[in-house]
């Protein structure tokens, strides 16, 4: 049996300092403080919120997919999961997850990369690495470029791997109004994309916003 | 097929160097129980790299074989696995650090061992990375050759012991100009006490053509066709 480790929050939306609602494909970056709260909800359920950090102190350390998942020695992250950047600084932990499990391994689309696993016409589509690379374009911190886009979280991203090796993507596990929360330990930015994939069924061929929350404590 | 070029990288080692598209190179496991960890960047644009997410994705697989090929962010493929006597190979278990290194193995230092010291993945990468111009913020998730982590219905990932035997090979053909990095340093899941020193043979010769009718890599899927045809094209382009 598949484990879904699922934990509610306390923390109530009224009490929030920071709330915005992010549109479909549409991305966003943020500054967290040390101590502050990050909720991201998938508001209408099977969206994936494609999410990087990096140390704000130190911005060429970035969030790192292998020293998270060799940490804890398991691929999918949930409450409970610290996030390390490559270094392996403590950026995140998780303290709440209605979900109950988010991918590691699936990464951001491109349009590059979506030539080569749909087809060549593809390239023009809306795609999770050009999000990340408008919004770097577009902030006022010119420290981050395209060699900074390291693998990513797909938070609400159902990506099952197999003991046999295989990898597929499914159909989602999120559900509408499911959440994670986690907690900064430093300062950290964030940057998102909420995914505009039409080609799979990472968001069930229909992008939907998620919204994002921020408490102090 | 005469080398151009033959080295052994000695446990706890590194190496890096570019090598020009159209190269086969051979790495052997000169005992049991090897891990070579690559990292792979487009020596004409470094921030074009290996993508462990495009790779796997692309290919619907967690581990790379034969058949399989190393995929660029920019959705075409560095290098092709055209051999491989192991048939697992570990995309997702990275490298190690000092910090891991010395809880595992024990604290070594030049100062008492000289170069019998226990070197770590994480440092040697760093060395090579700054030697040509880049640094750690390029570091990303490696490829492990020779070595088996699979993952079990709950995700928890697990290092298969005796995966490598003395005398496995495994085969790249370089598909674009490669700027390789290589540190031969113990996999981050191996649960071995003693620090594995594991000598590895790098070979590098001239690759055969690639036979557009039965090539295992690029007729493997179509998505590593398409990969391919992003590669042709830019070799086209460049000229």
């Amino acid at each position: 049996m598949t484990v879904f480790n699922r934990v509610e929050s306390h923390r109530k939306a009224e009490d929030a300092v920071y709330d915005k609602t992010i549109l479909a494909g549409d991305g966003w970056i943020h500054e967290l403080k040390p101590g502050q709260v990050l909720r991201i909800v998938d508001l209408e359920g099977n969206q994936a919120a494609d999410t990087l950090f990096y140390d704000a102190d130190n911005p060429e350390d970035h969030y790192s997919a292998i020293a998270t998942i060799a940490r804890q020695e398991n691929i999918y992250l949930t409450a409970g999961t610290t996030l390390l950047t490559e270094s392996g600084k403590e950026l995140l932990t998780i303290v709440a997850d209605t979900c109950g499990r988010h991918d590691t391994l699936g990464g951001a689309c491109s349009a590059q990369s979506n030539t080569v696993r749909y087809a060549h016409d593809k390239l023009h589509m809306h795609n999770c690495r050009d999000t990340f690379m408008l919004q770097l374009a577009q902030s006022d911190d010119e420290r981050y470029l395209k060699r900074d886009l390291a693998p990513n979280i797909n938070f609400f991203m159902n990506v099952p791997v197999t003991p046999e090796g295989g990898l597929t993507f499914e159909d989602g596990v999120s559900s509408p109004g499911a959440y994670v929360e986690m907690t900064a330990h430093i300062r950290t930015i964030v940057l998102i994309s909420n995914c505009p994939q039409l080609n799979n069924p990472c968001n069930a061929y229909n992008p939907t916003p998620v919204r994002v929350l921020i408490w102090n404590e | 097929m005469t080398a151009l070029w033959r080295s052994t990288i000695a446990g706890g080692g590194k190496w890096s160097g570019t090598v020009g598209r159209g190269k086969r190179i051979t790495f052997t496991a000169l005992e049991d129980g090897a891990n070579l960890s690559l990292l792979m960047y487009h020596a004409h644009d470094p921030s074009e790299r290996y993508n462990m997410p495009d790779t796997l994705k692309a290919q619907h697989t967690s581990h790379l074989t034969t058949g399989n090929v190393l995929m660029s962010d920019n959705g075409r493929v560095l290098a092709s696995i055209v051999q491989d006597s192991t048939g697992w190979n570990d995309p997702i278990g990275g490298y190690t650090t000092k910090e891991q290194t010395d809880r595992k193995y024990g604290v070594t230092t030049y100062q008492e061992k000289r170069n019998e010291r226990y070197r770590n993945g994480r440092d040697n990468f760093s060395v090579e990375l700054v030697r040509s111009g880049l640094s750690v913020r390029d570091l990303m998730p490696p490829l492990n050759l020779f070595a088996k982590v699979y993952c079990d219905e709950n995700g928890r990932m697990h290092h298969v012991p005796g995966h490598c035997k003395k005398g496995d090979a495994v085969s790249l053909r370089t598909e674009l100009d490669l700027l390789l990095i290589v540190s031969n340093t113990p996999n981050p899941f191996d649960k071995r006490t003693g620090y594995p020193s594991v000598p590895v043979q790098i070979e590098v010769s001239a690759a055969e053509p690639v036979s557009l009718s039965d090539d295992a890599c690029v007729n493997h899927c179509s998505e590593n066709r398409r990969a391919f045809e992003n590669t042709w094209a830019y070799h086209a382009l460049r000229g």
